[in-house]
């Protein structure tokens, strides 16, 4: 051998690449054509499911609007959504303003501890909804430390339902408006200072439209949240009955399955209409701010800094106490009695006969839906983002993969219910496996990744696939040895999403759960329907624990990427 | 230099494109030859892009063909057309060193490791780069980064390379100088090369041949020299380069007036007298040193304002007979200091007749 360098004699080119391009044409095709047979089954099909039976009566006969006609003839029915609009309205109007407030202190002034304030806001998104209601009643309930601030007035009802529901949703409005307060240009404030504005105009003038669609944005999603949870009023709610836990009774109750699609498609329209807001809200905000806008820096203000400081810690105890409370009701012997702690709470087999049973299968299901999820849902971007080819089939593939947004979860456990359990359907017997239960997850998640994912693959330079394709180098090499990797970052975001959801999701999956597959969510309900409200909070404390678990995990893995693995990214 | 064979390396017919209702390319017919260096030039919009991505097959055209080395690849998808190419963004996979890089179309190919490397490492040297081999892209500058994506295009010897705006991302003097090393590394390895620029500098030192381009259409086809010296339309004259126009009548075979001028042309214009046409002259070709009265097309003109330009001066004459016609003239720093050119003067200045361009139409 010498080491004279010589030109490589590469095959030429013509000779191999037909049959090479060939292959990556057919297989693009395939997975695209594959995604959006996947996102039909998983999306489409049983929402499809849910409007049709919406139009038939008991026996499957088509009866067109007879079933909305009798919803709104039957006085019990039509009342809950009166009930459902007073609650979701009064708890908007609560939180949109304290939110506002706490997403300010955060982003417009001084104060310190910044990070921490943040941090405690987010407690919420940890835990099932249904431990805010838990913790309700451990300091308001009939047994409840503080009973007597209730004056006689009962907790269980809309009261209750509506504390529990701004604790829950409180996180939401402040992710949304910390973001929102977060875009605004310094100079324009710098320039009505010059001019001598007052305080109160400028906030006028100038941060209130700068929020605006950050406002009404969050005043959707809240709004949202509150009307299709179901979890608080079934737990906290009496005999106030709303249009969540009506649709259950008809389903899981009296097997009405055409009245509880009527509520399905109820509850659906704030959600598609919050959908279509928020896409609107997006498209002028992204106008709103030039590229020139410089970001605001707040000054120290003794006076504002200190109102705002003890606000936010005002708040902050009212979000983190209730939590606190029901963490340790879990672990007292008899609440209030007898306040020794205890680990009884804990065994759950004394009050659920799925027992630990029920968490091992929610890490399961999280973990699954998690993995296969996230490997979906990004593939599912990428095939949608970065192809050229088929442009039709993408633009339905995305369609699908941006519709389950504009779904709640209890809508989509109701289409599944409907679609899985029709008698024409050979893919029954999934119904109350855990396959069904990851399936429905992965639908019920599947928008928030996806944007996730395309937002990551947007900052990709859009020219990679050009340069693979003119080294004749396959589309899933450069998938796998370039854009996987460097969004990697991104994909974890995703997983840990999707994982926690999974965790404390109750909505959808409550239709769905076989007697092997309970999870922990659903025996929570369960074991408060039993009067076991000590074991329900253990259950949910050890899902939170177990969510901010991963999530702290997530940023110190974060780190470690960012660091380790990915050296590329520092000069 | 490279011989142009007789069949052409590419040959392009009636290609067309629009996306809605705006037309990117108008039935565009090219041929390109085996070696050469082309460079499509024009302002933003002009198509000149849209048809680089047609050759290269990342954006198919509504119509037309497309031949390459004898194979009609119209509709063939990029993979199966041979070029490399080169962005204006680079396009370099950030997570991979530059020799995974420039590696990177090898790796597909079933070449042994070995030999990769070998590879790899004579592309880098070609590109003076063999010392950042192990580094990032991040790492590098811009000129530094847009080598290794020259080299990468180059790893896999194809037949076309492209490139698209590949000089646009960098400071001016890494530009002039990466533009000359570019020139050279082609020269040498004699291939075929398409390269799309809005800079016309760029374009005429760079290219064997220009295709000038505007709404869509080819305007011109030639050597910098031809399209410099004859421009074929208005267009070309005015985007290439510095060109005054006059509304002027023709007023004889060769005789064409401004206002109260009445002047010479040397390439004389079929254009019956009395038709209305526009007169185009290039600042630099003003004359005013051993101008007399007996030297054709000259006139007495008053130096207006004068701009300072480094290597020469702009300056506004007004024609002392017609004082409406405002006329830019480039005057070097050797002629500013010889003849003591300043502002208020009156001196001689000639259009020599050869240097004037007549294209047909009033103006607009």
């Amino acid at each position: 051998m010498t080491d004279s360098v010589q030109p490589i004699a590469i095959t030429p080119a013509q000779a191999r690449i037909g049959s090479v391009r060939l292959n990556e044409r057919h297989v693009a095709g395939a997975l695209i054509l594959a995604l959006c047979a996947v996102l039909v089954l998983i999306i489409a099909l049983p929402l499809w499911a849910l409007l049709s039976k919406s139009l038939e009566d008991v026996n499957g006969r088509f009866v067109g609007l007879a079933n909305f006609i009798a919803y709104a003839t039957t006085p019990t029915l039509i009342s809950s959504l009166g009930n459902s609009l007073f609650v979701a309205g009064v708890t908007t109007a609560i939180v949109i303003p304290v939110a506002f407030l706490y997403a300010y202190a955060l982003r417009r002034s001084c104060i310190p501890g910044k990070g921490l304030f943040y941090a405690a806001a987010m407690v919420p998104v940890f835990a099932p909804s249904l431990l805010s209601g838990l913790a309700l009643i451990y300091v308001f309930g009939n047994q409840g430390l503080l009973k007597s601030w209730m004056m006689g007035a009962s907790l269980y009802g809309p009261i209750g339902i509506i504390a529990a529901e701004a604790l829950y949703s409180f996180p939401h409005a402040v992710l949304i408006l910390v973001t929102a307060l977060a875009l605004s240009d310094g100079r324009l404030r710098e320039a009505a200072e010059a001019m001598g504005t007052t305080r109160w105009r400028m906030f006028r003038t100038i941060t209130l439209p700068g929020a605006r669609y950050g406002l009404i944005s969050a005043t959707f999603v809240v709004f949202t949240l509150v009307i299709t949870d179901f979890g608080i009023p079934k737990v906290i709610g009496g005999q106030f009955s709303v249009l969540a836990t009506d649709a259950y009774r008809q389903v899981v109750g009296q097997q009405n399955f055409p009245m509880g699609a009527v509520v399905g498609i109820i509850l659906l329209v704030p959600a598609v209409l919050a959908f279509f807001v928020d896409r609107l809200v997006k498209r002028r905000q992204s106008a709103m701010l030039s590229a020139r806008a410089v970001p605001y820096a707040p000054k120290p203000e003794p006076g504002r800094d200190i109102a705002l400081l003890g606000f936010v810690i005002l708040t902050t105890l009212a979000i983190v106490a209730p939590y606190a409370i029901a963490v340790w009701g879990s672990f007292v012997t008899y609440w209030p009695y007898n306040l020794a702690l205890t680990l009884n709470n804990y065994d759950f087999a004394a009050f659920d006969p799925a027992g630990w049973d029920a968490y091992r299968n929610s890490l399961l299901l999280a973990s699954l839906t998690a993995v296969i999820g996230t490997t979906l849902i990004f593939t599912g971007a990428y095939l949608i983002e970065k192809l050229k080819l088929f442009p039709r089939m993408r633009a339905f593939a995305q369609f699908l993969a941006m519709l389950p947004m504009a779904v709640p979860g209890l809508v989509l456990g109701l289409g599944y219910v409907f679609f899985f359990n029709a008698t024409w359907n050979p893919l029954g017997f999934l119904y109350g496996t855990l396959a069904i239960l990851v399936i429905n997850t992965i639908a019920h998640f599947y928008t928030v990744g996806h944007i996730t994912a395309l937002t990551s693959l947007k900052q990709i330079d859009g020219e990679f696939e050009a340069v693979s394709a003119s080294l004749k180098v396959p589309f899933w090499s450069t998938f796998r040895r370039v854009t996987a990797p460097i969004c990697l970052p991104a994909i974890l975001d995703i997983g840990v999403y999707v994982f926690v959801n999974a965790l404390t999701t109750v909505s959808a999956v409550i239709f769905l759960y076989g007697a092997e597959t309970k999870l922990a969510s659903i025996a929570i309900v369960h074991m408060d329907e039993a009067g076991a409200i000590a074991s329900a909070a253990g259950m949910a404390t050890v899902i939170m624990l177990t969510a901010i678990a991963v999530k702290l995990a997530h940023v110190g893995l974060d780190r470690l990427v960012f660091g380790r693995l990915q050296q590329w990214r520092q000069r | 230099m490279t011989s142009p064979s007789s069949a052409p390396f590419l040959s392009i017919r009636n290609l067309a494109k629009s996306f809605g209702s705006f037309i990117a390319l108008r039935g565009i017919d090219l041929d390109i030859r085996r070696g050469e260096f082309v460079c499509f030039l024009g302002p933003s919009g002009c198509g000149k892009t849209t048809l680089l991505r047609a050759i290269a097959g990342l954006d198919l055209q509504d119509s037309g063909t497309i031949e390459m080395g004898g194979r009609d690849v119209s509709h063939a998808p990029p993979s199966e057309r041979d070029f490399g190419i080169v962005f204006q963004s680079y396009a370099l996979f950030p997570n991979l060193t530059v020799a995974d890089n420039v590696g990177y179309g090898l790796v597909n190919r079933r070449t042994p490791a070995r030999d990769i490397a070998r590879r790899v490492d004579e592309l880098l040297a070609l590109v003076s780069l063999s010392d950042q081999a192990r580094k990032f892209p991040i790492q590098l500058s811009g000129g530094q980064q847009q080598r290794v994506a020259l080299a990468r295009a180059l790893a896999t010897s194809p037949e076309l390379l492209l490139l698209d705006e590949p000089l646009s991302a960098l400071d001016a003097k890494v530009r002039v100088r990466l533009r000359d090393e570019m020139r050279a590394l082609q020269q040498r390895l004699g291939v075929t090369t398409i390269m799309v620029t809005h800079d016309q500098e760029e374009a005429l030192a760079m290219a064997d041949r220009i295709v000038v381009m505007n709404g869509g259409a080819v305007e011109q086809v030639g050597s910098p020299e031809e399209i410099y010296r004859r421009p074929a339309t208005p267009f070309v004259a005015d985007f290439v380069g510095h060109m005054t126009f006059f509304d002027a009548v023709v007023t004889g075979p060769g005789r064409v007036r401004v206002d109260e001028l009445d002047l010479l042309v040397a390439n004389a214009a079929p254009f019956p007298a009395g038709t209305p046409v526009r007169l185009a002259m290039r600042p630099e070709e003003v004359r005013t040193r051993g101008v007399s009265d007996e030297t054709p097309n000259s006139f007495e003109a008053t130096i207006g304002d004068l701009a300072f330009l480094g290597s020469f001066c702009r300056a506004h004459l007004e024609p002392t007979r017609s004082q409406k016609t405002r006329i830019a003239a480039d005057f070097s720093a050797n002629a500013m200091r010889d003849l003591g050119i300043q502002p208020g003067q009156v001196r001689s200045i000639a259009f020599p007749p050869e240097s004037l361009h007549v294209f047909a139409g009033a103006a607009r």
